[in-house]
């Protein structure tokens, strides 16, 4: 990944204390993965930001290196990477998820 | 696409004392489901324990032979 690429990835991500990096938007999700994910943060009903990788190719190799993540979505909360449609789809069960998302709007 | 039991070898070779469960959701051997219980988890965030089992598939993933990968990671009880 070129530094310009990272340095495009940080700025999304300073957007908004919840980023994803998804196929598709929030309304028009193109994964089922990418859309568990989105139905997870409504339900949560937390403000978050998207970006659809598939209209950018270095973003959506970048974020695999930046991440050392093989697969899409991502989920960041404050800058840091929290997991993909499986480990969110967990921490909404156990109610880790709420938490988290909670405390990190808060402060 | 991969055989089932080309991803459980996979993993079972990073990670030989993990006991390894797949899946294949639709027959096509692009959509699986994995489980792997592995002492190797202990003290790690769902995160770390997932880049462990990424890495052991990395070329499978690279390429895209699989497309979706379903992963439940758990330590020993």
């Amino acid at each position: 990944m070129d530094a310009t690429t990272r340095q495009r990835i940080e700025e999304l991500l300073a957007t908004s204390p919840i980023f994803v990096f998804m196929k598709g938007n929030k309304l028009m999700p193109q994964c089922g993965f990418s859309n568990n994910v989105v139905q997870i943060l409504h339900s949560v009903g937390v403000p978050f930001e998207t970006f659809d990788v598939l209209s950018d190719a270095e973003i959506r190799q970048g974020i695999k290196t930046f991440s050392d993540w093989p697969t899409i979505p991502q989920v960041y909360v404050k800058g840091e990477f929290i997991g993909g449609s499986d480990i969110l789809i967990e921490m909404y069960n156990s109610g880790e998820l709420r938490e988290k998302l909670e405390v990190a709007l808060a402060s | 696409m991969v055989h089932p039991d080309q991803v459980k070898a996979a993993i079972s070779l990073a990670m030989p004392d993990a006991q390894v469960e797949v899946e294949d959701l639709t027959g096509g051997g692009d959509h699986l489901q994995v489980t792997v219980i592995s002492a190797a988890f202990d003290g790690l965030t769902r995160v770390k324990q997932h880049q462990l089992v990424y890495g052991a598939l990395r070329q499978e993933l690279a390429s895209e032979a699989i497309h979706a990968l379903a992963l439940q990671t758990s330590s020993p009880a």
